[in-house]
């Protein structure tokens, strides 16, 4: 292995970077990362290519193909589809709901662990554990949580005099009911980002603030938030995105537990029923790349405003 | 290689008749594989025939017929191969063995008939006075009558009367096209192209559907299927109207409980049904085609054990077997075979399809008074049109 050796060399001299240099550099890279291109060429971009072909037929999932030319009729019947509509609701209010207590409650039980002196690690595990569940498992674990009659929730409830809740088939609650479960599963992986994040802030500046007179809540305004922005607006970013992407927990719970799918189900959960339940994969695609298009937005628009606020700071 | 959807005791029983199929033909190394009912199913079913690799055999609803037959997934059957190994119409009723048919082809072989019916508890309906001098259930006929002996009951149980699973991706179509049925109501023309749902008498279902849940308060609009099976067997409720397939459920249970054909209660004995089958996907070659042939007859033959998990077999050498009629609870309802309306037959209908589910939860949300029986009634014939005017996948 001579050639990579050689042309590795100078990238590792940088600084006095010789247009050859980077070019050669630039050429390991590119070897290094062709692996990883490969896979994500022919599994994501390349059936990303055929999605939005398909969405301009009446795709079948069995067989039919580009029979069939629609031209826009898929995405003019989407505008039209009132399903369509209630289930890109549902994906925003869960994501509305969601992200604010997945980003909250993580930085409080970070910041009350991170306190901690001892058994820090018993914690950590704690609320990392449920991440790790699949969502068979958390659905089936919070189904029988929910029940009426002998769930652990609503005894609790009939036990101090209040009345049970619906939770799975009630369609005021059911919504609540996901985002509860949801928390519960996934708010170790923020909960961990956070942790890190506060254990890189310098031990100093606590040390100096105390000195000044400084009580922990003013540090926790003053040194521990500021000093976490980057962190947050990682956690955000990610949570928003995975709150846009939800299916799975709901799905799970509505077939196994009776959870109110009229009333929950995401734009994901509709594009897998018309793509898998009705076969209708032309129409699925077309769905898909419209909630491309406005997850694009929102990322642009996220974008910019986090660039603007960057640089007026 | 077979594929089905059986789990629990169809799971077991199914268990046993393969075990007899591999000890008769071990050279034909039978591989079974159970998938979870439900619409990925049927989505895998059309997946792997599509895709090249179909099981040679697989058991399929026969409500299904209108999306498989059509789109080519499936394999005619010869029917002189079929009579080879003792199938063929005269071993079926005819209005079963049309079922399997498609324009002059027959492209299943059906394996039971399994209708909605009625249990009843027999303490809580001897303690409501519901029974007759003979311990069987007084019959039942017309809604207030149905509706009385479910408050006998309710007032026996404190709970319920009644037990049923609204909210479920097909409970509420079950119910609702059963009733619809009675009344010798339609829902879509027979080329499936339009909606000829009779709006007084559907509006009457929902009315009585609603009824239950609402003003009666007989039956609670909130249970899902395992809470259903669940409050019948604890007592909490003295009739259960569900298929006939959890009769082992109860009968494990030790319960007291028996079964009759789903009541009269809009002037007819008609009851939604549906019809589990064996099918030979598209693809698979003559050799593997005669040996599913010979699978399917060995299965048709001990049928006997199937019927045990209260199915109706539809093989008739076995349904008119004393064997089978002394086979109790299960052939108190056997009489209601060919009286049972299938559901009907689109690219978007059948078992675990998107129009059983949509229409499920519209009739959901009427049993809970979230809609009026009207709004039920102008929601689901909206989602259908919507089905109909959808340009067709196959």
């Amino acid at each position: 292995m001579e050639a990579p050796e050689r042309v590795a060399r100078p990238a590792t001299r940088t600084s006095t970077t010789k247009p050859t240099g980077r070019r050669g550099s630039n050429l390991t890279g590119l070897i290094f990362l062709l692996p990883f291109l490969i896979v994500y060429t022919l599994f994501l971009l390349w059936p990303v290519i055929l999605g939005l072909r398909m969405s301009f037929f009446n795709w079948s999932l069995v067989g039919g193909g580009a029979s069939e030319f629609l031209g826009l009729q898929n995405y003019r019947e989407l505008f039209g589809d009132p399903v369509f509509w209630v289930s890109l609701w549902h994906t925003g209010l869960f994501t509305l709901l969601s992200t604010p207590p997945l980003v909250l409650l993580a930085l409080v039980l970070a910041m009350l662990v991170n306190r901690l002196r001892f058994a820090q690690w018993f914690f950590r595990f704690s609320f990392f554990a449920p991440f790790v569940l699949p969502v068979s498992v958390v659905a089936l674990i919070w189904i029988w949580l929910f029940q009426p009659g002998f769930g652990l929730i609503n005894s609790y409830l009939t036990s101090l005099g209040l009345g049970e809740v619906a939770w799975l088939p009630d369609k005021n609650v059911a919504m609540i009911t996901a985002v509860l479960v949801t928390v519960w599963w996934t708010i170790g992986f923020n909960f961990v980002l956070y942790l890190a994040g506060l254990q890189e802030i310098p031990r100093d500046l606590y040390d100096a603030s105390a000195v000044d007179g400084a009580g922990s809540l003013a540090q926790a305004r003053w040194i521990t938030i500021p000093m976490l922005s980057r962190t947050t607006v990682l956690v955000v970013v990610l949570q928003i995105l995975a709150s846009l992407k939800v299916f799975d927990q709901i799905y799970v719970m509505y077939t196994q537990g009776g959870l109110n799918y009229p009333a929950t189900r995401p734009i994901i959960g509709y594009v897998f029923d018309q793509g898998f339940t009705s076969y209708r994969v032309g129409y699925a695609s077309a769905m898909s790349y419209v909630f491309f298009v406005i997850i694009l937005a929102v990322s642009v628009i996220w974008f910019v405003v986090a660039r603007r606020r960057g640089e007026s700071a | 290689m077979f594929w089905n959807l059986f789990g629990g005791g169809d799971g077991i029983r199914l268990g046993t008749m393969e075990n007899k199929f591999r000890r008769e033909n071990p050279d034909l190394g039978l591989e079974s594989v159970t998938l979870s009912w439900g619409s990925p199913y049927y989505t895998k079913l059309a997946m792997a025939t599509v895709g090249g690799g179909p099981p040679d055999v697989a058991i399929m609803h026969l409500s299904r017929k209108g999306a498989f037959a059509p789109a080519g997934l499936l394999e005619p059957l010869d029917t002189d191969l079929l009579s080879k190994y003792g199938i063929g119409a005269d071993k079926f009723l005819p209005a079963v063995w049309k079922s399997a048919e498609y324009k002059g082809n027959v492209y299943a072989v059906p394996l039971d008939t399994h209708p909605f019916v009625m249990y009843y508890n027999t303490d809580i309906c001897k303690k409501a006075g519901l029974l007759g001098p003979d311990g069987q259930l007084k019959p039942l006929e017309g809604p207030d009558e149905v509706i009385h002996a479910f408050e006998a009951a309710k007032k026996v149980t404190g709970a319920f009367g009644l037990s049923f699973y609204p909210n479920d991706p097909a409970g509420g179509w079950r119910l609702f096209y059963t009733l619809y049925s009675q009344m010798g109501g339609k829902v879509l023309s027979p080329d499936t192209k339009e909606v000829v749902i009779d709006d007084a008498k559907a509006r009457r279902v929902l009315e009585f559907m609603a009824n239950l849940t609402l003003d009666s308060k007989v039956a609670s609009a909130d249970s899902a299927y395992p809470d259903s099976v669940a409050l019948f067997q604890s007592g909490k409720a003295g009739f259960y109207w569900n298929g006939e397939w959890e009769v082992t459920t109860f009968q494990a249970a030790k319960m007291p409980f028996s079964i009759v054909p789903f009541p009269n209660v809009f002037g007819g004995n008609q009851a939604q049904a549906d019809r589990h089958s064996f099918v030979i996907p598209r693809g698979v070659d003559a050799e593997r085609r005669e040996a599913a042939i010979k699978f399917i007859s060995s299965m048709m033959k001990s049928s006997m054990t199937w019927a045990e998990g209260g199915h109706i077999p539809a093989y008739q050498p076995v349904a008119t077997s004393a064997e089978y009629k002394k086979l109790k609870p299960q052939s108190n309802y056997a009489g209601v075979a060919d009286d049972v309306v299938l559901d009907p037959l689109a690219w978007f209908s059948g078992s675990g399809s998107q129009m059983e589910i949509q229409a499920s939860a519209t009739f959901q949300a009427v049993m809970a008074g979230q809609l009026t029986p009207a709004q039920g009634l102008d929601k689901f014939k909206a989602d259908l049109r919507t089905l109909i005017e959808a340009p067709k996948p196959f």
